[in-house]
């Protein structure tokens, strides 16, 4: 395995890995916090045990999300050190940005976890909303960065030097907040079908229960409205793309030929060899509607760009079709849910609804690793967008499989092992005593004195 | 010392200085669940968890602001250090990954005794090595063999840090670690029997850390000599060097005396001087020898945009902190965590 596909693969897989915990770190707060609200204004007792339980299982998932993370930032140097070199000043600012949103969400994490003995309930609930917000600080920075490496802006090339920069431009850069707009959603998506999902099985076992029913509500709020605002911001971000990098949107779309009137593919097989697309329906005039808001507008395609300089078109036209149909099916999902809330009242009534939301419910993370996988497949061969190639930055350092092979074998096992803590702790029916006994605690303990 | 470069550098060390003082007290902490005997030995293995809990993950902060100041202020200095020190510094993040797993892991099988002893030792082992590559990384900085040129190591990629006083600097930063933990958790302990078992744990780390610093000491000789030959030359690092003395001194006499408190605060401080001692020989050289603090700095606009952007982050965290520690480490009652 030659070391820069091994520094690539490295890479994917830390992301890949971290990005799982970290959305979980943006979104999951956000349901606790609606749930303890909830709590405190019904004085519902399932709501609260809703609190605690998600609260119990973002313990662990928090953890793992931090030192997930530390190993990227370190990976950044150890495998891309020219380009950190090269590139840090101009990207340092929202990563030390974040790191501030790092310490208030581990801070008040911790303040929100073990402190309900210790504060009031809406200092308790204050701890959880700076939480809430710290994660999507965060998330937000840290696209502010990949929007940097997709559209890099905010100093002169001199000498093949970055100058003047200036950290707050480069900051502002085009892509960074439309993706992390886009990102923060996908997180609240990604992370509500999934808790909806393990509700809804466990509700098919136990459909009396209360608990189940607040809390697939909560989810498919937060998840299902993601979802819908999904499609604004993924066309939105899918216009930036063709202004920008129209040679990923060509990857995107399996557009080989530039032409005006493009049509938008739905499926469909790249080759490369023959450069066509295979096997999709076609709409007409509709990819120069949606790109350019004009149905005769010209789109460039893979012709414009020389080979070499394509990235894998076949990868990034599947993922781009992944995550566009996944969504797609959310919001029906979210269509469905909301007549069913709407007719009866209540989300676990209908067995099917409930099997339909189990079968939905790794979609949303298959949807963001897909929508990652266009953005970054879609970037190469550039590590900053037609400034620096990703071959210029990889490190010199030899055996890079080694470390590969470490890190997969780590996290692997730690997937798994996460998997089976969750099932085995957390992802379980509380009976209607036990939710009470979680309600009279509390209530016994702010009513002393 | 107007440069913001100087400036910035200050800020990293602040920041170093808190990541050894708190997070280097959790992984102290952990060396403690390895080591812990005698009939408390249960008793003991609690109350180490009981005080990291709830602040480790803030504590451990510290360490992703050093990490992302340098990178964004001293680019090429990082970019050096992460190609040389490549070897140490992924063991290091592989023990951080385990640290924090297991320890998280653990908490999840109390009742298990089996299970949880397993997590332990995994805790404990990473608790044991992550410190050791931290120092590894910080004796390499020093002894002026990180030298990068056209992205290639030119020492290779064991050179720079395999030696005697990178090792020595490691275990040097173990036992100080080891040492702030063990009174740290005087305070911690309530029960007397308790307190005295961490005292006496204290004590004898406490030794250990003078024995390492001499050990250390004589390793620069060959291993760092340009800071070796900075520490003999009577400047203001002397003075540094006597107030470290003193306080580890006075650490020694209130722990005797069972001063817990005032052993508390002259164990920072002597933890906090030996840094600041090490950061003073360093000076003007970030990576000793090779690289000035000003060579590797970013423009001056680039600095002050992080000088600022540190200061208001500041501002919002050191209330947010101080909080947190009031919650979780001034209560003398005993409040359960769940
Ligand atoms: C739950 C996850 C999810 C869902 C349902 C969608 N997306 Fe998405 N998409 C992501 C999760 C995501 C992501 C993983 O979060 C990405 C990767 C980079 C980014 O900022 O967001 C992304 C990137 C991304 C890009 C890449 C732009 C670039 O790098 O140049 C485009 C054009 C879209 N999305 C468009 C859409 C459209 C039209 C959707 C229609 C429903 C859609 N996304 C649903
Ligand atoms: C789009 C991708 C990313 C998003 C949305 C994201 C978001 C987050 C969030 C919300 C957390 C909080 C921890 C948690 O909830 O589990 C986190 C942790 C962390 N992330 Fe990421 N991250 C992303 C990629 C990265 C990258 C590329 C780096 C490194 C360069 C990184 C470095 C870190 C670090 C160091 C932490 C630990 C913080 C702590 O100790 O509290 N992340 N990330
Ligand atoms: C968290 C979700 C993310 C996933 C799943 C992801 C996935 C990937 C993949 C698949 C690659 C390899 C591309 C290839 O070689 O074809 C890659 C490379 C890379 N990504 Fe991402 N990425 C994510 C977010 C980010 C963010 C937020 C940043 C920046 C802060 C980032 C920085 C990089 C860098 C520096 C590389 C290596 C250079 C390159 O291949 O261009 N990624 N990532």
């Amino acid at each position: 395995m030659s070391d820069i596909f091994a520094a690539r693969s490295q890479m994917a897989v830390s992301l890949a890995f971290h990005i799982v915990f970290a959305a979980i770190g943006v979104a999951l707060p956000l349901m606790m916090v609606i749930a303890e609200g909830l709590w405190l204004w019904t004085h519902d007792a399932a709501y609260l045990c809703v609190a605690k339980r998600w609260a119990k299982g973002t313990a662990i998932l928090f953890a793992i999300g931090a030192v997930s993370g530390t190993v990227l930032s370190f990976e950044l140097g150890l495998l891309w050190p020219r380009f950190m070199g090269f590139a840090g000043a101009a990207i340092g600012m929202p990563f030390s940005l974040e790191g501030f949103a790092f310490f208030t969400e581990a801070i008040f994490l911790g303040i929100y976890l073990y402190g309900w003995k210790r504060v009031s309930p809406p200092i308790h609930l204050f701890a959880g909303a700076v939480v809430a917000v710290s994660g999507l600080a965060s998330a937000m920075f840290v696209c502010l960065v990949n929007g940097w490496m997709n559209t890099p802006t905010g100093f002169r090339l001199v000498n093949g030097q970055l100058t003047d920069i200036n950290v707050w431009r480069a900051l502002r850069n085009t892509a960074g907040f439309p993706e992390a707009i886009h990102m923060i959603l996908a997180s609240y998506c990604a992370a509500g079908f999934a808790t909806a999902g393990i509700h809804a099985l466990l509700a098919l076992r136990d459909r009396s229960n209360r608990f189940h029913q607040h809390a697939i509500a909560i989810a498919l709020l937060v998840g299902g409205s993601a979802a819908v605002l999904q499609a604004l911001s993924g066309d939105a971000l899918a216009r930036v793309t063709a202004r920008n990098q129209p040679t990923k949107l060509a990857a995107m779309e399996g557009d080989f030929e530039t032409r005006s009137g493009a049509p938008l593919r739905i499926g469909g097989l790249p080759d490369v060899h023959t450069r066509q697309t295979r096997y999709a329906i076609e709409i007409p005039d509709a990819l120069s509607l949606l790109a350019f808001h004009s149905p005769q507008a010209t789109v460039e395609g893979l012709d414009k760009t020389p080979q070499e300089d394509w990235p894998n078109v076949l990868v990034v036209h599947i993922a781009f079709q992944m995550m566009v149909g996944i969504g797609t099916l959310l919001i029906c999902v979210t269509v469905i849910a909301a007549r069913l809330a709407w007719k009866h009242g209540t989300l676990i009534e209908s067995r099917r609804f409930l099997q339909l939301l189990v079968l939905c419910s790794p979609l949303g993370f298959v949807a963001l690793e897909s929508g990652w996988v266009v953005t970054e497949v879609g970037r190469q061969p550039w590590i900053i967008y037609h400034i620096m190639k990703t071959s210029e930055a990889v490190t010199t350092m030899p055996g890079l499989t080694t470390p590969l092979v470490l890190f997969t074998g780590l996290y692997l096992i730690l997937a798994a092992i996460v998997i089976w803590l969750m099932s085995g702790h957390v992802i379980a029916s509380p009976s209607e005593a036990e939710i009470r006994a979680i309600a009279g605690n509390e209530v016994a303990l702010h009513a002393r004195p | 010392m107007h440069a913001p470069e100087m400036l910035l550098a200050l800020i990293l060390m602040v920041s170093l200085t808190f990541y050894a003082l708190l997070g280097g007290a959790d992984y102290g902490g952990g060396v403690w669940d390895l080591l812990s005997s005698g009939p408390r030995r249960q008793e003991q293995r609690e109350l180490i968890s009981h005080a990291i809990t709830p602040v480790w993950e803030a504590n451990h902060v510290w360490l992703i602001l050093v990490v992302v100041l340098l990178f964004a202020g001293f680019p090429p200095a990082f970019a050096a250090m992460t190609t040389a020190l490549n070897i140490p510094l992924t063991v290091l993040i592989v023990g951080i990954v385990m640290r924090g797993s297991s320890f998280i892991f653990r908490a999840y099988h109390t009742g298990d005794y089996r299970t949880e002893r397993r997590w332990g030792l995994i805790f404990a082992i990473a608790s044991t090595v992550t410190p050791i590559c931290l120092g590894v990384v910080v004796g390499a900085i020093s002894s002026g063999r990180v030298l990068v040129k056209d992205g290639v190591s030119v020492n290779g990629f064991l050179a720079p840090w395999l030696g005697t006083f990178p090792l020595m600097v490691g275990l040097f930063a173990l036992s100080l670690f080891v040492f702030l933990a063990a009174v740290y958790l005087t305070i911690e302990a309530r029960e007397p029997a308790l307190q005295e078992d961490f005292r006496r744990k204290a004590l004898v780390s406490g030794a250990i850390v003078a024995a390492m610093a001499l050990g250390t000491f004589l390793a620069a000789r060959t291993g760092a000599p340009d800071i070796y030959s900075g520490l003999l030359r009577p400047s203001l690092v002397w003075i540094v060097q006597g107030a470290t003395a003193s306080y580890a001194i006075a650490a020694f006499v209130a722990l005797l005396t069972r001063n817990y408190k005032v052993a508390r605060v002259a164990a920072m401080l002597q933890v906090g001087l030996i840094l600041w001692g090490w950061g003073l020989s360093q000076y003007p050289f970030l990576l000793q020898r090779e690289m000035t603090v000003s060579e590797a700095a970013a423009a001056p606009p680039v600095l002050w945009a992080l000088i600022g952007a540190t200061a208001a982050g500041l501002l919002v965290l050191f209330p947010s902190i101080w909080y947190l520690m009031q919650l979780f480490k001034a209560n003398d009652e005993d409040i359960p965590l769940h």
